[in-house]
């Protein structure tokens, strides 16, 4: 299953150091509690954790996708369509998955599926031993209906204000978590009923 | 301004946008037209928005700027790590609006969204006991689970799912948006299920999985613009190539709509894997037994009523009989050629978990073994010429060696084919370099008499390191203690060591190879590297192959030429990665090999650090971080086999009596001359000999003079004072082991301390060093006159680390070290005692 999904920034290629990495939108499915820690921790403090884990995943993901963008010699520019009108060749955009060891940032280990368009991060929390490659093409799935569905490439929109519809999204494509196989008229079937609820 | 997407124009904050929208009916918060950021509204204004955020929720039917008001609410609480306080009936009607049954869904899941933010939260009062509809009950667990199961939230999601599931309305809520509820509970909490429970869903999932409807869904009745007769008229379902369907429905079957039974058939599969681990009884243990007797009578209500054979099975056991055959049709739609790119992807995702699920099944009941070991056996045959399938090998090999041994069947030739061909086809995938890696590591107790593979294959799994170093590196940390034994260090050493040299050569491989045009994934700035050409040589020909050799060959070339060769590729961008991670892969290496290096081993691995150290790909700043880790390291094996300096005498003199690139290789010349002043001694090595001694002497003595008299000039950089100081201390220890040598050294010293002093100080530093080496060079003078202290203190017993030396006052060392420090300090004849 799904730990967590997150977007958020990427620095942009010229930049040699890490600028700052925001998170513009994050999920949690479901929260960790551990066997180990029965203490009870005050709520603000779990909170104030699962933040800081989401964190620490993007500036991961934010390192990541730059080293391997600045390794094949590209920058994300080579990604831009020439008009708004064009679909974002989402199978170039660069991805990758790395492994959070138990106890960094997460108590279980997990592993972190990415994927990085334009300017933007998207990044699947895995338990350990899920399904790689359904990951992949559920992720690339997510980044694709959130692009065209928010309008994400049209100048000044806002993808902060626009949270229902990232959640009506993620209800239908990964509903609590789960990774579903989903053939392409099942996607399309799922997309109709998106559409009909939030029209474009 | 709020964030576009263009690139460069990243927002510096997005949370900056301010609470005022573009709606008017919406509050205008702001202060003097400068929009605030969300992180930064004030308590107050917060309040405010509250309450206009509850009154917007009042109303008979909110409306869209409801929907506006809560973006921004969500926004708000999202946009800070801290928490926000939010008025006590803001946070009320949030949650009345969730529960509410004829709210519009955009504001439900806004309002689930923004509790969701909060958690985890003490106000929260939702309960999940009174939802109806399944699809309510999915957002109130959404927003449930997430507070970490602080008052049990977790266990009464699950049994409140269970009663919806149980209820079984013929026009009851749709399940679909149940199971996912289920599945979370079930990976939160395995143990909150009863065992009718557990039984109840493998019964259901089993009717789902097997016995969907095979004709297609019938679209919703709108009575659309579209809609015509013939729409009314389902078909059966087809496979992805297009065919009629020949066997019962999978998620690998399509159609124009779909029927509930088939959405239900694909959350099954979604989650057969995780529930057959979560469900079995090696898994979460039997459920107490407190509140069995409530869910009771009631589970035999729902016994489904499909007539096979295997009816009357257990249902763990039913599932597992129907799991099996739901595999075996996805490995045989796989082989269909998909019509939608969509699908092609689905069915290799299909693929690994099909194989994924058959190795749960066998683990928990052996007799699925023949079955499975022929259909996989088929697979495998026909994935081996289909690279784009290649990650479904993976999880095939880890099935054959977990269950090869009880299957009576060799798992070698499938992992021989694993290792020799794939890391060296498809090396350049990212996602699959990770997964290979993942699948040593989780495989390493599995692999038994077959680590030798793995061992052997390490040239093959360094490709994938090499081009994809970030991710990988922290995995072969874990990894290499596992690849290297006494056979291969020394192999592999120079493998870590060419590592960079290693990406260059695969990068050059890429632009060769015949595909090259479809597969643009090096770094496109290099654009015709003059190496492409002269790389076809059949002179280089012979090094690249040794360099991209498949397994361990036993031997070692020089690639000195191909360092050469490859210079043009040292500023790729992946070069340069891979020569950062380098060092600590070194400290991995050896802190594994030191754990079973015997003297032999140790020899040789000194001897290729002498030999490699001026022998590197040149990469910007590689060699000075190579050679720290190998200076230290050269030291650490010294420490571990001290005979290593006597054994290695003749190759340890020739290094230091070649004085030409000692400023480029300071590091390791400083740690060879401290090797040799610490062990070259009969305590250590009883085939020491004076001789010996006076040959180490004569070589270091030279050298040093050489470096001191040197002009310092603009083309050399000037050696470093601690390698002076390292070499004055080493002389002077050989000379206190060698009386005659005394005079000597003693002269040298004197000479040393005005000899520093006389060149113009250029600089602050070299002034700094020149004075640490005069007052070096001071120390030992003094030592020398009392010839048996100063062998005392420079060649301490081997019984120093023993703690009665250290514990009893009149041994020797606290007396020693007061007579020592004494001398030192005052420069007076001060005789012990």
């Amino acid at each position: 299953m799904v730990h967590a999904f997150l977007i958020h920034t990427l620095r942009a290629p010229q930049a040699q150091d890490a600028g700052l990495c925001r998170v513009l939108y994050s999920c949690v499915f479901g929260a960790e509690n551990s066997p180990d820690d029965p203490r009870p921790r005050g709520a603000e403090r779990d909170r104030l954790l699962r933040k800081e884990q989401i964190l620490a995943v993007a500036r991961q993901v934010d390192s990541m996708c730059w080293l391997q963008q600045q390794a094949s010699g590209r920058t994300p520019m080579d990604l831009q369509p020439q008009s708004s009108d064009e679909p974002v060749p989402l199978h170039e955009a660069p991805l990758g998955a790395f492994r959070l060891a138990a106890g960094d940032p997460f108590q279980e280990p997990r592993t972190v599926v990415w994927l990085g368009v334009l300017s933007l991060g998207f990044a699947l929390v895995l338990d350990a031993h899920e399904n790689l490659l359904l990951a992949e093409g559920t992720l690339r799935l997510l980044a694709r209906l959130l692009l065209d569905h928010l309008r994400l490439l049209t100048p000044s929109t806002n993808l902060l204000l626009r949270a229902d519809r990232i959640e009506g999204i993620l209800a239908r494509f990964l509903p609590h978590g789960q990774l579903l196989f989903l053939n392409d008229q099942f996607v399309q079937g799922l997309e109709k009923e998106f559409s009909a609820a939030w029209p474009r | 301004m709020l964030p576009s997407l263009l690139p460069g124009d990243i927002p510096s904050d997005p949370a900056q946008g301010g609470i005022s929208g573009s709606r008017g009916q919406v509050p205008q918060l702001q202060v003097a037209n400068t929009p605030l950021s969300f992180r930064e509204i004030q308590d107050e204004e917060l309040q405010k928005f509250c309450s206009r955020v509850a009154k917007l929720l009042q109303k008979d039917e909110p409306g869209p700027d409801a929907v506006d008001a809560l973006q921004r609410l969500f926004l708000i609480v999202s946009a800070t790590k801290y928490k926000r306080r939010l008025e006590k009936t803001c946070v009320d009607l949030l949650q009345t609006t969730l529960c509410s049954p004829k709210c519009p869904e955009q504001l439900q899941l806004l309002c689930a969204a923004i509790l969701r933010e909060r958690s985890p939260s003490d106000d929260l009062s939702l309960s999940c006991d009174r939802v109806q509809s399944s699809q309510q009950l999915s957002l109130v667990a959404s927003v449930l689970l997430a507070q970490g199961d602080r008052k049990e939230e977790v266990r009464s999601v699950g049994q409140r799912a269970f009663r919806v599931l149980e209820s079984r309305q013929p026009e009851g809520p749709s399940l679909r948006h149940l199971l996912p509820v289920v599945s979370k509970v079930t990976r939160l909490a395995p143990h909150s299920l009863h065992e009718d429970q557990t039984s109840l869903l493998s019964k259901r999932l089993v009717d789902w999985l097997r016995y969907a409807s095979i004709q297609q869904g019938v679209p919703h009745a709108s009575g659309g613009f579209f809609s015509t007769p013939r729409a009314r008229q389902p078909g059966p379902v087809t496979e992805v190539d297009g065919a009629v369907a020949t066997d019962f429905f999978t998620v690998l079957s399509t159609g124009q709509h779909f029927t509930e039974d088939q959405w239900l058939n694909v959350q099954a599969f979604s989650m057969l894997r995780a529930w057959l681990l979560a469900s079995s009884p090696q898994g979460p243990s039997a459920p107490d037994s407190d509140d069995r007797s409530e869910l009771e009578g009631s589970t035999l209500s729902v016994l489904s009523a499909t007539s096979t054979a295997s009816h009357l099975l257990p249902p763990q056991e039913r599932l597992r009989e129907k799991a099996f055959e739901y595999c075996q049709r996805l490995a045989e739609q796989s082989t269909r050629r998909a019509l939608r790119k969509g699908d092609a992807d689905l069915q290799k995702a299909c693929l690994v978990e099909a194989v994924l699920v058959l190795d749960v099944l066998c683990r928990q009941d052996p007799s699925f073994l023949y079955r499975t070991l022929s259909c996989l056996k088929a697979l495998h045959t026909r994935l081996c010429g289909d690279p784009a399938r290649a990650r479904a090998l993976l999880p095939i090999a880890q099935f054959f060696l977990r269950h090869g041994e009880a299957a009576a069947v060799d798992s070698e030739a499938i992992l021989q084919h694993l290792f020799t061909r794939i890391p060296c086809e498809l090396f350049h995938s990212p996602t699959l370099a990770f997964e290979f890696v993942r699948f040593c590591g989780d495989s390493l107790p599995l692999f038994g008499r077959n680590l030798d593979i793995l061992k052997q294959s390490f040239p093959n799994l360094f490709k994938l390191l090499a081009w994809n170093s970030p991710p990988l590196t922290s995995e072969f940390v874990e990894l290499l203690p596992w690849l290297v034994d006494p056979g291969t260090a020394v192999e592999m050493l120079h493998a870590l060591l060419d590592l960079p040299c290693l990406t260059a050569a695969l990068d050059l491989q890429l632009r060769l190879s015949p595909a090259a045009s479809e597969r643009p994934l090096w770094d496109a700035s290099l654009r015709n590297p003059s190496c492409l050409e002269a790389s076809r040589d059949p002179q280089f020909q012979a090094l690249l192959q040794h360099l991209l050799r498949a397994k361990a060959s036993g031997t070692v070339e020089k690639l000195a030429p191909l360092h050469q060769l490859l210079q043009p590729m040292a500023s790729c961008a992946r070069v340069v990665q891979c020569a950062e991670a380098v060092p600590t892969l070194l400290q991995a290496f050896f802190s594994a090999v030191t754990q079973f290096a015997d003297g032999v081993l140790a020899n040789q691995l000194a001897l290729l650090l002498l030999e490699r150290c001026d022998s590197l790909y040149q990469v910007p700043q590689y060699e000075a971080r190579v050679h720290r880790v190998l200076s230290s390291q050269f030291l650490a094996l010294c420490a571990l086999h001290p005979s290593l300096v006597v054994e290695l005498a003749k190759e340890l003199l020739e290094f230091v009596g070649s004085v030409s690139s000692v400023r480029s290789r300071g590091a390791m010349l400083a740690s060879v001359a401290w090797a040799i002043g610490e062990y070259l001694s009969v305590s250590w090595d009883r085939r020491c000999t004076v001789e010996q001694i006076n040959r180490f002497f004569e070589a270091l003595e030279a050298l040093l003079f050489e470096l001191t008299q040197s002009r310092p000039s603009a083309a050399l950089p000037e050696c470093p004072p601690q390698v002076i100081a390292v070499l004055v201390t080493t002389l002077t220890k050989l000379a206190s082991r060698s009386q005659d040598l005394i005079p000597r050294v003693s002269l040298f010293l004197s000479k040393m301390r005005t000899l520093a002093q006389s060149p113009a100080p250029s600089s602050m530093h070299r002034e700094e060093g020149a004075a640490a080496v005069r007052a070096r060079a001071a120390e030992l003078l003094t030592l020398l006159k009392m010839p048996s202290v100063a062998q005392f203190a420079f060649t301490p017993s081997a019984e120093l680390s023993k703690p009665r030396y250290h514990r009893d006052a009149n041994t020797a060392l606290p007396l020693a070290l007061r007579t020592v420090s004494r001398l030192v300090e005052k420069e007076m004849g001060l005789l012990p005692g």
